[in-house]
């Protein structure tokens, strides 16, 4: 759609190398210089250098890509967009770099500086990346299982009232058990911790795909199909072609739960019994009471989640073009 | 009888036979009888309008043809054959267009196409009725993008491109505004005799009846029995000012108990 927000907005957005360029151009400029040129308190932290450089990078990054978008008004229209929040971000930095490198205001191992997250990440990115691959592949299989079966049991309860007579105690029963829960008693259950917890973040991805995709396939205006059934279309083409699009926002709001019930699931599996990955890497982290390396991980998670559930909306967005005003994430 | 021989191929009609037919429906344990021993037989290629008061079971008739529900007692047979449920050459026109809002118009269109297997031999066929309805150029828009007229044009397309013997239309333009409303009227009566189907029309609009039936069935209040049959010999296009029409017009309102208010 931002397409045809800059064919509407014509003449084409060109961005304006006005205040808000140099303003942003300037506060990382001058965080940069914060960092670099302002002793460090009580120790010499390594890569104070090295996070100078990185916001004079952003700055000059930032620089180039506002004359280029001044060529591409997309681009020109998503930096003006952010603007703000890229002038507020340096801001930040500057305050955390304060708080703790500069003036030591906040606990020294508890509270790491910026260039600590930086060093991590410079130091450590072979565990890191190693870590958050287990993640991924043990939270991808674990919600493909969940959301998979989930949307079948849901769409076999809102279909075949016999279907629904078995499954739906099971899922009062079984669905709302928070599947931490029931962590204890899945690993002892489970060949090995993986499976268990594998089966435990299907468990939390299924309860609400179930139940949405059920309470969508429930909701499905009759006349849908009695036009469908006038027209000739027989049981498979009423599940398939009618039931299934029509209860689809229902099944994607069911997704957007049952991914963030994984989410904490996959943690909390990780912690308790999984070798490798972030959650692993968390606890591990503070067990060697190494903070920094503790925050590094949290903010990669961060941006892990919240780029699982912007591809999800994405799929959402493409699936469900019909739909008008639908919320953007 | 003047319609039917100028209905280009009256031969595509179906003939309806409705044998005292009764049905009724089960409403908090009591049962509620809905139509009581109707009879009533439709030539091929007939425009039928059922007029009747509000809630009287001309609906339920309409899906008892329709094949759409099972009929209690009675007989209900399309060219001497029982009917005994969908059939793509009995489709029905909802009040409501019922679109799928998910399918764009041509996909809407292709429906009865794609439940039958058809469409990758009769693709053409789906251009074909949306140019009949002057819907070409709205092929690639979703349902929520049209006007209700137009939507409703669709749904008729819809209808159409399975070329039923039978059209069933069930107060297919009650919730139009009066000036769609006219255009759609004439576009009905346009397509029916190029197509020569039978028609069978549930309306609440007397004067509606009028200008596009062939023959006027009246029903009484629920339980619904025949009250009484009109045969309007009169050429299409019919003007709703000829005072042959006003005349019926004020029977049939009589027949409905309105006759003092006008």
């Amino acid at each position: 759609m931002s397409s045809v927000d800059a064919t509407t907005l014509n003449p084409p957005v060109a961005f304006k190398i006005g205040w808000p360029v140099l303003a942003v151009v300037g506060a990382w400029l001058a965080v940069a210089l914060l960092i670099s040129y302002w002793p460090n308190a009580t120790r010499d932290w390594p890569m104070t250098q090295g996070l100078t450089h990185l916001c004079v990078g952003v700055a000059a990054v930032f620089g180039v890509s506002s004359v280029a978008g001044r060529r591409f008004a997309r681009l020109g229209l998503r930096l003006r967009g952010a603007a703000s929040w890229l002038i507020a971000l340096p801001l930040l930095l500057g305050i955390w770099e304060l708080l703790t490198a500069k003036l030591a205001l906040l606990p020294v191992p508890f509270f790491a500086p910026p260039q600590a997250l930086l060093a991590v990440y410079v130091e450590d990115y072979v565990r890191l990346a190693d870590s958050l691959l287990h993640s991924a592949l043990l939270l991808g299989a674990g919600v493909a299982l969940g959301a998979a079966t989930g949307f079948i049991a849901g769409v076999a309860i809102g279909w075949s009232t016999r279907i629904g007579y078995w499954l739906h105690p099971v899922l009062r029963i079984l669905g709302p058990v928070p599947s931490t829960a029931l962590l204890p008693l899945c690993f002892f259950l489970f060949p090995s911790s993986w499976s268990a917890s594998v089966f435990l973040i299907a468990l939390a991805t299924w309860f609400p795909v179930t139940v949405l995709t059920w309470s969508g396939v429930a909701s499905v205006d009759k006349a849908y199909y009695d036009v469908a059934r006038t027209l000739g279309a027989k049981q498979p083409f009423l599940i398939f072609k009618v039931a299934i699009p029509a209860a689809l926002p229902h099944v994607f709001v069911g997704l957007f739960m049952g991914l963030g019930a994984s989410f904490s699931t996959l943690v909390v599996a990780e912690m308790m019994g999984v070798k490798s990955g972030i959650g692993w890497y968390l606890q591990w982290a503070q067990g060697w009471a190494a903070y920094a390396n503790m925050y590094a991980a949290l903010l990669i998670m961060a941006l892990a989640c919240s780029g699982l559930i912007s591809g999800l909306f994405r799929l959402r967005d493409h699936l469900l073009a019909w739909q008008k005003g639908a919320m953007k994430w | 009888m003047v319609a039917l021989a100028t209905a280009v191929e009256a031969a595509a009609g179906l003939a309806l036979r409705i044998e005292n037919l009764s049905h009724g429906f089960a409403l908090d344990g009591e049962h509620l009888p809905v139509l009581q021993r109707v009879s009533l037989d439709v030539a091929a290629g007939e425009f039928i309008a059922l007029l009747g008061p509000s809630g009287c079971g001309k609906s339920t008739l309409l899906r008892l043809v329709a094949g759409l529900e099972p009929v209690d007692s009675g007989r209900l047979l399309a060219d001497g054959e029982s009917i005994s449920g969908p059939d793509p050459s009995r489709v029905v026109v909802f009040q409501d267009p019922t679109l799928y809002p998910w399918r764009r118009v041509w996909d809407n269109v292709a429906l009865g196409l794609e439940a039958q297997g058809l469409l990758k031999t009769h693709a053409a066929k789906v251009d074909e009725a949306l140019e009949k309805v002057g819907l070409s150029q709205f092929a690639r828009a979703f349902p929520r993008q049209l006007s209700g007229g137009m939507a409703q044009r669709v749904a008729l397309a819809r209808a159409l491109v399975n070329q039923p013997r039978l059209l069933i239309l069930d107060e297919p333009l009650g919730k139009l505004d009066s000036l769609t409303r006219i255009t759609m009227q004439k576009e009905l009566i346009d397509l029916w005799q190029r197509q020569g189907y039978t028609a069978l029309l549930v309306t609440h609009d007397v004067e509606e009846a009028l200008l596009l039936a062939n023959r006027v069935i009246v029903f009484s209040d629920r339980p619904a029995t025949l009250q009484a049959q009109l045969t309007i010999e009169r050429p299409y296009p019919r003007h709703r000012d000829d005072p042959y029409l006003v005349d019926l017009r004020r029977q049939i309102l009589g027949l409905l108990g309105l006759g003092e208010n006008w």
